[in-house]
């Protein structure tokens, strides 16, 4: 029986229990967003940077988030540009004392596909600058390759476009990624729906999930984030048990020796 | 002279620096700030002066997915 204290997630030579990491945001209330993040278990939230007049943004906001305890990764969400995404990281880090980034470089306005190209500049500029990158990108073989190459300890690819909630769109492109990059952290990170999302792509072998909309969008934001919390240690203690293999003929599982009746007709 | 703080206009003495534009303008911790779209550290707050027309953004913590 697999021990799953022992299985810690390791980000950049840090370890944590839990294999969900969780947004902050679209909650119905602040109480609704404190109980959910709290339910799921998560010891990572995600977290942004927004002009100082804009709704919300704050010391209040701060103060709930710095309540629950939990170690903050910030966002460069909504950058377009590399000058974009440097400057707000370089703010981040000042603003909440880490120098983890989840590296977001938006390229295309329709499904907030991240920049491939410009996203490599970002993240050598970065990680030169001492940042630890965890860059949203999407599920391509190669540039994940390239991230790798770059000094990224961690990889995100989408399963599917953010807020659409359609899971892995391409579980072939995961798998491939998780298959060439044995060693590296890998984290599912936008696209995910319903629980059994989360439990596939552990079972792909992914190393954790990162959601917000499908915990903050769901009736019951609360109890969402415990069925995710359930999904991905299931999901985790079945890729560490090996499923079987898949046949694509029936095989009995009943014994068939002894079968009374045999030939008889 | 003419800034444009976080999106709007406003006017201020020349020679004020960006830490004295951020208190008459009650930026209140924790915040973060560029000027024209370059990262001004806390430290650097007291001694960098902006000039007419420059832009200053002050950023502050907010829900994140």
């Amino acid at each position: 029986m697999q021990d799953i204290t022992q299985d810690k997630l390791t980000i950049y030579g840090e370890h944590f229990d839990s294999r969900l990491l969780i947004g902050s945001a679209l909650y119905p209330s602040p109480q609704i967003m404190q109980d959910a993040i709290n339910s799921s278990g998560a010891d990572i939230v995600t977290v942004s940077l927004r002009r100082q007049n804009s709704v919300a943004a704050g010391e209040d906001f701060w103060q709930l988030i710095k309540d629950t305890g939990l170690r903050v990764l910030p966002n460069t969400a909504g950058c377009h540009s590399v000058k974009e995404v440097v400057t707000l990281a370089q703010m981040c880090r000042e603003v909440f004392q880490t120098d983890w980034i989840k590296l977001e470089l938006i390229g295309d306005e329709y499904n907030l596909q991240p920049d491939p190209i410009g996203l490599l500049d970002a993240t050598d500029i970065l990680l030169k600058d001492g940042f630890k990158v965890l860059p949203y990108c999407t599920d391509d073989l190669v540039l994940c390759q390239r991230l790798a190459d770059l000094g990224c300890e961690v990889l995100m690819p989408w399963g599917a476009p953010i807020g659409t909630g359609k899971g892995l769109i391409n579980p072939y492109n995961l798998k491939t990624i998780r298959e060439r990059l044995p060693e590296h952290t890998l984290i599912v990170d936008a696209g995910l729906g319903i629980p059994s999302h989360a439990c596939q792509a552990l079972e792909l072998g992914y190393d954790a999930v990162l959601l917000n909309s499908a915990v903050a969008g769901a009736g019951d934001p609360v109890a969402m984030a415990s069925a995710f919390a359930h999904a991905v240690t299931a999901g985790r203690l079945s890729y560490k048990a090996q499923a079987m293999p898949e046949k694509d003929v029936a095989a009995p599982s009943t014994p068939t020796m002894g079968m009374p009746f045999w030939h008889q007709n | 002279m003419k800034l444009i703080y976080n999106g709007q206009d406003i006017q201020v003495d020349g020679g004020l620096s960006l830490q004295q534009i951020l208190v008459s303008h009650g930026a209140t911790p924790p915040f973060a700030v560029a000027l024209n779209g370059q990262f001004v550290p806390a430290g650097l707050l007291p001694e960098t002066k902006p000039e007419s027309g420059d832009s200053i953004e002050v950023l502050s913590p907010i829900q994140g997915g």
